[in-house]
């Protein structure tokens, strides 16, 4: 059943006088803080400037394949213009996006604690990314990659001239700042809680994290390893990789998408944990199902490393091995279906509101579904063999990771803007940019599945003249998209400033967070809270009596 | 204990004679310092845990390459010394052994045997090193470090009237069990250099009485990554030095 | 303050030189023998002896040096959790290699 709450404090609402934006400034105090809040801004100004040149490679992609000929760049250029898209919206746009930013800045407040538990190794890992990022840029600057961002040997190892050991090392370094980020999140969920905080009276958000990081701590080290190989190919000639000198080509693709294909669980667990937080909150019930949906995140990190082979069905690989994977590959879908199931089953008889972060949630919903169906099309091993290497896959994954992830991401930043800044953003205009996101992205990726059954190979320049209509299509529809992603990056920083003071708690949600003030203090908790209800009570929210636990300070 | 009971002992802290008679390791955002040494030291296996795949990856493309060519790989394996390697494997042992100790040694709050145990590990770190040094050179003097100019000369004719000569493209693969042996071998003394590089920074804090009043959990930690370091010389030992010795 | 049958905590457990001394014989006559076997030839045991000693050999590290066999169940089930994933890459990785050659003669 649902229960609505109404809480009066938020007409009245003012910004507290102490806040953890205001305990310290100047550069210095941001840039060697300890903070887990502090250090999420820095992780969402620095993913957002990638995010932004990630897209405007994107845009570029489509520019060019608005007509058939390669004729805005050359081929050789348009092979490094969408390596270097997939490299920066992958390892530094959508693998830190939810976690380093929102995650690292709720874990703590959702378990009841001051910090994470290691927060300089937090700090440490903000500056490994940022120097992830200056490599694989100076990759981009000094004349960028061509391999595509799977570095696919012996074409990277033998056949390109190109940056493709910077870049390695960029997204080596990358990676251990997300190993880092992972290592805080499970030491901090189980050490740090707050006393009555048990397992299941976590929010469903610190569980996907939780799953996500066993991944992050898992898989990461694997990639890792391979690139340090392929970058020892290339400069000593190492050749386990090679096969003329016997290595096999294989190995690398074994071991590349062990980390890969669990790493696009790192790209959706987080977001499902912003989903099923707004999903409650805006129709004032507990998530339905709560156990199933926590244990189909752990359900989902465990399955995720059993099917890699699937990216590997026509490189030649055991056909006995390809069949048993893709059987696997379809246990996968299960968890995350139940997870559609139930938060389809919360929505019902909830008492729905369309604020933003719900606007995004149901794209997030909607989208992830067409792009987890398409999902078991390319795991059915006959079908593959036609989609493969075709815009059904650059289809099929941008409904999950741009469809999915990066809706989930803008769900979670309007969701939980409020209390990171103590601002409200105009509700018209976001409103409006969630649904110009959605409209912007079902005609730039839906053609892409027709494209692709039609058989348009992904990753060239030029095309036949047939697939124009459906390629113009994309384009335009990737420019509404762009007008959707632009809309939140002038309204948020506006809202600094000009937005409505938001109060503790606008969405009247029942997380520890939003029972405090907003923005929180430096240390989180004045006194460490003790749990002594479920997660998402809203009744107890709406028995809770006026006088708040928190001073302000 | 359970956050229930921590919360008890938080209670006791707080209503206590003195709220702030905590000591002073204890990081402001932990509530007591068993639970400060309990996240360090699960942080620290989680740690691990990723080392085990980072090296996990090394290994699974041994036991591919070792299964496709065995001949190539026992004769690699032959050219190692048994005795540099056994002698390593040793070393590497009392090591562990000598920073057990010093754990022991933190434990009981003996700062000059710390201090000493720790040395210890250091020279046997560096003797560690020292020999695989002078394997290492050995290969580079016999042209048996992959990349231009590696030579398949001493596998297809051997001047060990013992060997058994492998046809030229099965001696081309003794390349692939030397690209897997420095790499394998490069990364563990890799952890090796850093771990004691980090020896000499626990030795002088050591020497300030740092672990020595309480407050282990550097040292424990630091033990915890030597004895991994160990384990994966205990697996490449085997793996690298002893396919079929016999012949 | 603790618990007995608590997982994830675990009190501070004190190991003496007398323990770590044993074990490092173990490791000491382990490695000898390991050396030794590699000499004579088992056909098929060779690797399987190779390798059995140094799971014992790494057991018995992790156990007593490294203090699992003290420590609570959340590390017991970190360790396993590492050997856990480290052998699915290898079995998984290994469907492939087997079979690879299956029906192709
Ligand atoms: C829900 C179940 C899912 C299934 C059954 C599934 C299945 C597949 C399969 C079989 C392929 C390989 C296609 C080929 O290369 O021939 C593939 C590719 C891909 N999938 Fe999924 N997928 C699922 C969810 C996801 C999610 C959640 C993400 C990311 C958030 C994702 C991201 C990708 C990417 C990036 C590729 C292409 C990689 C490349 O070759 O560049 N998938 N998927
Ligand atoms: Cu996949």
């Amino acid at each position: 059943m649902s229960t609505i709450v109404s809480l009066p404090d938020q007409a009245t609402a003012k910004l507290p006088h102490k806040s953890y934006l205001n305990e310290e400034y100047g550069l210095k105090s941001w840039l060697l803080t300890g903070d887990h809040k502090r250090i999420a801004i820095l992780y969402l100004i620095s993913i957002t400037f990638f995010f932004v040149i990630g897209g405007v490679l994107a845009g570029l992609i489509r520019l060019e394949l608005l007509t058939p000929p390669a004729d805005l760049m050359s081929t050789d250029t348009y092979n490094k213009v969408f390596s270097m898209h997939g490299i920066i919206m992958i390892f530094l746009f959508l693998v830190p996006s939810v976690p380093a930013t929102i995650g690292n800045f709720l874990i703590p407040l959702m378990v009841g604690a001051r910090d994470l538990a290691f927060p300089k190794i937090n700090l440490l890992s903000w500056y490994l990314y940022v120097i992830g990022g200056i490599f694989i840029l100076s990759a981009m600057v000094l004349g960028g990659v061509d391999t595509g961002w799977t570095f696919t040997t012996p074409l990277s190892t033998h056949y390109l001239n190109t940056h493709v050991v910077t870049a390695a090392m960029g997204i080596f370094v990358a990676g251990f700042s997300s190993i880092l980020t992972g290592l805080n999140f499970i030491v901090t969920i189980h050490r740090m809680r707050c006393p009555g905080m048990t397992w299941f009276r976590l929010p469903l958000f610190v569980w996907g994290h939780y799953a996500t990081s066993i991944i992050m701590i898992l898989g990461t080290p694997v990639l890792a390893i391979t690139l340090v190989l392929v970058a020892l190919e290339r400069t000593i000639n190492i050749g386990v990789f090679d096969p003329t000198k016997g290595g096999d080509p294989l190995l690398f693709q074994h071991l590349f998408w062990f980390y890969s294909h669990p790493a696009v669980y790192i790209m959706i667990l987080p977001g499902m944990a912003v989903i099923s937080e707004v999903i409650s909150t805006f129709s004032r019930k507990r998530v339905f199902g709560y156990t199933a949906v926590a244990f189909s995140s752990v359900a989902i990190a465990v399955f995720g490393f059993l099917v890699w082979e699937h990216h590997m069905f026509i490189m030649g690989v055991s056909q006995y091995s390809a069949l048993v994977f893709s059987l696997l590959t379809m246990l996968v879908a299960v968890p995350s279906a139940i997870k559609i199931f139930n938060w389809s089953m919360t929505l019902y008889q909830g008492s729905i509101t369309f604020e933003t972060p719900m606007l995004y949630a149901f794209g997030f919903i909607g989208l992830f579904t067409i792009g987890g169906l398409t999902g078991i099309f390319l795991a059915t091993l006959g079908m593959d063999v036609h989609l493969t290497e075709t815009y059904f896959i650059v289809a099929h994954f941008h409904f999950v990771m741009v469809g999915g992830m990066l809706m989930a991401y803008l769900a979670g930043v309007h969701f939980w803007w409020p209390k990171m800044t103590g601002r409200m953003y105009p509700e018209a205009i976001s409103k409006l940019s969630a649904i110009v996101t959605f409209i912007g992205f079902i005609v730039t990726f839906f053609p892409q599945f027709l494209l692709g059954y039609l058989g348009m190979p992904r990753r060239y320049a030029a095309y036949p003249a047939d697939f124009q209509v459906l390629n113009v299509f994309s384009t335009a529809g990737a420019s509404i998209l762009g007008i959707g992603y632009l809309m939140p990056m002038l309204y948020l920083p506006w809202s600094l400033i000009y937005g409505k003071i938001a109060g503790n708690n606008p969405w009247q949600a029942t997380g520890l967070e939003w029972q405090i003030q907003s923005p929180p203090l430096t240390e989180n908790y004045v006194e460490i809270p003790i749990m002594d209800h479920e997660a998402y009570d809203y009744e107890w929210l709406a028995n809770k009596t006026v006088h708040e636990v928190q001073t302000v300070g | 204990m359970d956050s229930q009971s921590i919360a008890a002992t938080h209670g006791e802290l707080v209503g206590g004679v003195d709220p702030h008679s905590h000591p002073a390791f204890l990081r402001h955002h932990f509530e007591t310092v068993a639970q400060q040494r309990e996240a360090a030291s699960f942080g620290m296996w989680v740690f691990l845990l990723t080392e085990v795949m980072f090296f996990g990856g090394m290994f699974c493309a041994y036991l591919i390459f070792r299964n496709w060519y065995h001949p190539a790989f026992v004769a690699g394996s032959n050219t190692l010394s048994i005795t540099l390697g056994t002698t390593n494997t040793a070393v590497l042992i009392c090591s562990s052994l000598t920073m057990a100790m010093a754990v022991y040694s933190a434990e009981m709050r003996r700062r000059g045997q710390l201090i000493a145990f720790l040395l210890l590990t250091i020279v046997l770190g560096l003797a560690f090193l020292g020999i695989k040094a002078v394997e290492y050179k050995e290969k580079f003097d016999l042209h048996h470090v992959p990349g231009p100019n590696f030579s398949i000369q001493e596998f297809v004719h051997p001047t060990n009237p013992k060997a058994i000569p492998l046809a030229p493209d099965m001696a081309e693969k003794t390349q692939i069990y030397f690209s897997l042996y420095f790499a394998m071998t490069g990364m563990h003394a890799l952890h090796m250099i850093i771990g004691i590089s980090l020896l000499f920074f626990l030795v002088a804090k050591a020497y300030q009485g740092a672990y020595t009043a309480g407050h282990i959990m550097p040292i424990e930690n630091f033990g915890l990554y030597w004895h991994f370091v160990d384990i994966v010389w205990i697996f490449l030992f085997p793996l690298l030095y002893l396919i079929s010795r016999y012949r | 303050m603790s618990e007995k049958n608590d997982p994830e905590h675990q009190e501070q457990h004190i190991v003496g030189p007398k323990v770590y001394l044993l074990v490092f014989l173990a490791l000491m006559v382990l490695t000898a023998t390991t050396t030794g076997v590699a000499f004579i030839d088992l056909g098929v045991f060779n690797p399987i002896i190779a390798l059995a000693i140094a799971c014992v050999k790494a057991s018995l590290v992790v156990l007593f040096f490294m203090h699992i066999h003290y420590s609570s169940r959340l590390l017991k089930m970190t360790v396993l959790a590492g050997l856990f994933t480290f052998l699915l890459l290898i079995t998984l990785t290994m469907t492939d290699y087997i079979s690879r050659a299956w029906g192709m003669w």
